[in-house]
């Protein structure tokens, strides 16, 4: 009996044993975290460029090892940022600009006008907006270490709106020997001068990527807004981990083996809304735009009437359910700038809020001659908000008689397959789907998919003169009221063009722990101003 | 057997160069562009021109594969065309993860495949050979992620034992290691444990029908010594081959494991390359893949030896 209950009693204590020893093991690592922010980045940091590349993950890297000239805050203003002061010329084609006291780069040099004037013409070369801004550039050139001058050949209204543009490519600053870089090749050196800097040697592609505080960096004395103002870090180090498995993330989330994720698919909600210490929340003020591409080379979307019809079916309200699951993270957006933005306006935009007329557009595709050419859309399937676009655009097709082929692949294929110019026989698309943050659609400045330039236009390749001249009148325009009405006039001829089809807003939510304070509402993942109790 | 390891050696050159060269040439043929991807959403045919013509995209089909051959020549597995890390060291830090998981899952599934084969050989029929073998069958059913957010749910968001995902060097320490691997190896572990059981059981159940177990019998030799060293010994052959095939499995790409506990292994970086066509780091873990599997084959077959007196090289 007594040998049973000895038998029963270690039986009971193991497990408990078991129990002690792992939360016991565990708690030193706990406490070491404290300062440590475990953030679930939204995809894996492949390319440490952001000049090279347009990606988002790269653009937010940026944010964390650089700084800029100017950044915009969340009134829209361009505030300035590592510049001091500034002045324009009474012609409007000089301006001088004067950085602040205590610049330094990770390496410890001080940032000095060569390393901007360096920068600024590397990103020139790749970004639209920098491009139009070096159209009108006569030079750029350093009075001092601290004081750079650009010289315009004629007034350009929109010098500081590029300088402090917000999303990809963003005029990041970096020391002139990487910035001297072939702006086509990549950069390896992520020397920057922003709050955090990158621990290279720790760096595991495909799983983290590690940061510390830049403890020499001097923050702005105003309050953070989106990218502008004070950069105040307030933890040691930050690691950027890239879970792929969203449901991993959740439970690592819950779990609180992680303290922040930065998207989370709308599924997942539920999930996380009954966890306490966990708050899930919408932060992009903004959010991003769906979109169907047509390719404007071939039939049949090289005709105006068929990419119409397709558009007077469009449900944006359906596409808003595709993507975010719920009218909770979304809207329909008729505008082809950002919802909510001071530019967004409903010039043409019956088009896609009118009656959603099936027979008027069946009338329509008649008469355009349509004679059942095969109309491809290619998709990606690992990119949950385009293949839900693919399905939605597919049967509304099919409804309206087309012959339509859904051709899903991966992401990497789509993004090389959308390169062809070629009928669909031989390997080309008809349409294709993506989506674009909110920044990236401002004004006709920025947004690149309104262009009707042909083969030196976005995939798809639209020519529109009018559209151009549109577009051009907007840079020209001498102040906000002209730059808004320059605006309602390229939307309006957009919808008839119908260069692209706004398909639905939407905001993935990001959610975090509740001992985090401080997160920046703003476009895109701001790491400083975070604090972690 | 010197001879003949020398001469598999050889062959393994020879595989290696064969597997080049296919790997090479299907990259080539394979739809898909990095220079797309590094350019990004926001980017124009002529922005992927230029990045393709600095990459040496462009180049023809056998300057590029002269090229890379060329530079493995010289120890040199090429930089990785997105993050410009050397191949070399990409594969390096997934080395440890990669390893540690398929020793910890082999030593799962072999502690506990190996004896309930061997339990169920020796009670054939028995309600406890029918349960071991449903168990089996259960173990190879369920696909292992499932069984992964199964053991996820109960062990680290119930009972808060241990961690969801990740993985932590040795060197910060065994307990933070091991904690890391116990879930993902149990994951796993139970579907080789099933396979292995399943062909331990055929194995022993052969053998015990042999001659010279019933003589081993009849001289009233103990059970378990007749288990031990003559119907394991005898079975091992097919056992040690299907453990060794399980090595390569796992060394290869554990993928659906390694995604669902986040952990950085060799298989995800595979994955991770193929996606965006990442073609150095691609080339380079089938390379590695190629003579691991080699090696570990002609390891199996040199094993053999030492269970089996009657085969000799």
């Amino acid at each position: 009996m007594i040998n049973k209950l000895r038998r029963s009693a270690i039986l009971a204590v193991i497990p408990a044993a078991v129990a002690l020893g792992l939360t016991s093991f565990s708690l030193p690592a706990q406490a070491q975290q404290q300062k440590t922010l475990r953030f679930i980045a939204q995809a894996d940091l492949k390319i440490l460029d952001p000049i090279t590349t347009t990606a988002y993950i790269t653009r937010n890297h940026g944010y964390m090892v650089y700084d800029t000239l100017f950044a915009m805050n969340s009134k829209f203003e361009i505030k300035p940022q590592m510049v001091d002061k500034f002045t324009v010329s009474p012609d409007k084609k000089t301006y001088t600009f004067t950085l602040r006291d205590g610049l330094m780069f990770h390496d410890g040099t001080p940032v000095r006008s060569a390393d901007v004037i360096a920068s600024v013409e590397r990103w020139s070369k790749r970004d639209g907006l920098g491009q139009k801004l070096a159209e009108s550039t006569d030079s750029w050139s350093a009075t001092n270490d601290k004081t750079f001058v650009l010289k315009l050949k004629k007034p350009f209204a929109f010098v500081l709106d590029a300088l402090g543009k917000p999303s990809s490519n963003v005029p990041f600053i970096m020391p002139e020997r990487i910035a001297k870089t072939d702006a086509f090749t990549n950069i390896t050196d992520p020397t920057g001068s922003g709050p955090f800097k990158m621990v290279k040697d720790e760096w595991v592609p495909g799983s983290k990527v590690i940061y510390v505080k830049n403890k020499e960096y001097m923050p702005r004395k105003e309050a953070p807004s989106w990218a502008s103002g004070g950069k105040v870090v307030k933890v040691d180090r930050v690691e950027w981990l890239y879970i792929p498995d969203a449901a991993t993330a959740a439970n690592a989330l819950g779990n609180g083996e992680a303290d922040w994720w930065e998207q989370m698919p709308p599924d997942l909600i539920p999930v996380l809304a009954k966890n306490t210490s966990v708050k899930v929340e919408n932060i992009d003020p903004l959010g991003s735009m769906g979109l169907i591409r047509f390719n404007f080379l071939n039939p049949p979307f090289n005709n105006e009437k068929m990419r119409r019809a397709v558009a007077m079916v469009v449900n944006q309200q359906d596409y808003v359910l595709g993507i975010a699951g719920s009218a909770d993270n979304g809207k329909p957006c008729a505008s082809y700038f950002t919802c909510g933005t001071p530019l967004s306006n409903n010039v043409g935009s019956s088009l896609l809020t009118g009656k959603r007329d099936f027979e008027a557009a069946k009338a329509l595709i008649k008469e355009s001659g349509y004679k059942g050419e095969k109309i491809v859309i290619i998709s990606a399937a690992d990119q949950p908000i385009v293949q839900s676009q693919s399905l939605l655009t597919t049967e509304l097709l099919r409804k309206l008689g087309l012959n339509v082929e859904l051709q899903a692949g991966d992401w990497g294929s789509l993004i090389t397959r959308r390169t062809s110019k070629e009928p669909v026989d031989k390997g080309g698309w008809s349409i294709f789907h993506t989506w674009l943050v909110g920044p990236d659609l401002l004004n006709p400045g920025v947004n690149f998919a309104l262009r009707g330039n042909g083969e030196k236009a976005w995939f798809g390749w639209p020519t529109d003169q009018k559209l151009e001249t549109l577009r051009d009148a907007y840079f020209d325009a001498p102040n906000a009221a002209g730059a808004k009405k320059a605006a309602e006039a390229v939307q309006g001829r957009a919808f008839e063009f119908l260069p692209y089809i706004p398909t639905a807003q939407f905001i993935l939510p990001t959610a975090y722990r509740t001992n985090l304070s401080g997160i920046i509402v703003a476009p895109m993942a701001l790491l400083w101003n975070v604090e972690k109790k | 057997m010197l001879s003949y390891i020398v001469r598999r050696l050889g062959a393994t050159v020879v595989v290696m160069a064969v597997v080049a060269f296919v790997v090479f040439s299907l990259l080539y043929l394979t739809p898909g562009d990095p220079a797309a991807v590094i350019a990004g959403d926001v980017a124009t045919s002529e922005d992927i021109a230029r990045i393709r013509q600095s990459l040496g995209l462009d180049q023809p089909f056998l300057v590029r594969f002269g090229n890379w051959v060329w530079a493995l020549l010289h120890g040199d597995m090429g930089t990785s065309i997105f993050n410009s890390l050397p191949v070399s060291k990409l594969i390096g830090q997934r080395v440890e993860p990669t390893l540690s998981l398929t020793i910890c899952t082999l030593i799962v599934a072999i502690l506990t495949s190996v004896p309930l084969g061997a339990i169920a050989a020796a009670r054939a029929e028995s309600k406890l050979d029918h349960a071991i073998m449903g168990f089996s069958v259960l173990g190879f059913s369920i696909p292992v992620f499932v069984l992964a957010y199964l053991l996820i749910l109960l062990f680290s968001l119930q009972l808060h034992w241990l961690p969801v995902q990740g993985y932590r060097p040795i060197s910060e320490g065994i307990w933070p290691w091991f904690l890391h691997l116990i879930l993902p190896s149990l994951a796993l572990g139970t579907v080789y444990a099933a396979l292995i059981a399943r062909i331990t059981r055929a194995s022993v159940l052969d053998v015990l029908s042999q001659d010279y177990i019933r003589t081993a019998q009849a001289k009233g030799l103990k059970e378990s010594d007749i288990m031990i060293h003559h119907a394991l010994k005898n079975a091992a052959v097919p056992i040690i081959t299907i453990i060794g095939i399980g090595i390569g499995l796992l060394i290869s790409g554990a993928v659906v494991t390694e995604t669902v506990f986040a952990i950085p292994g060799i298989g995800r970086l595979t994955v991770d390359a193929i996606l965006r066509r990442d073609y150095p780091i691609i080339q380079g873990v089938i390379l590695i893949f190629s003579a691991t599997y080699v090696m570990i084959n002609l390891m199996i077959d040199l094993s053999y030896v030492f269970f089996d007196p009657r085969i000799r090289y």
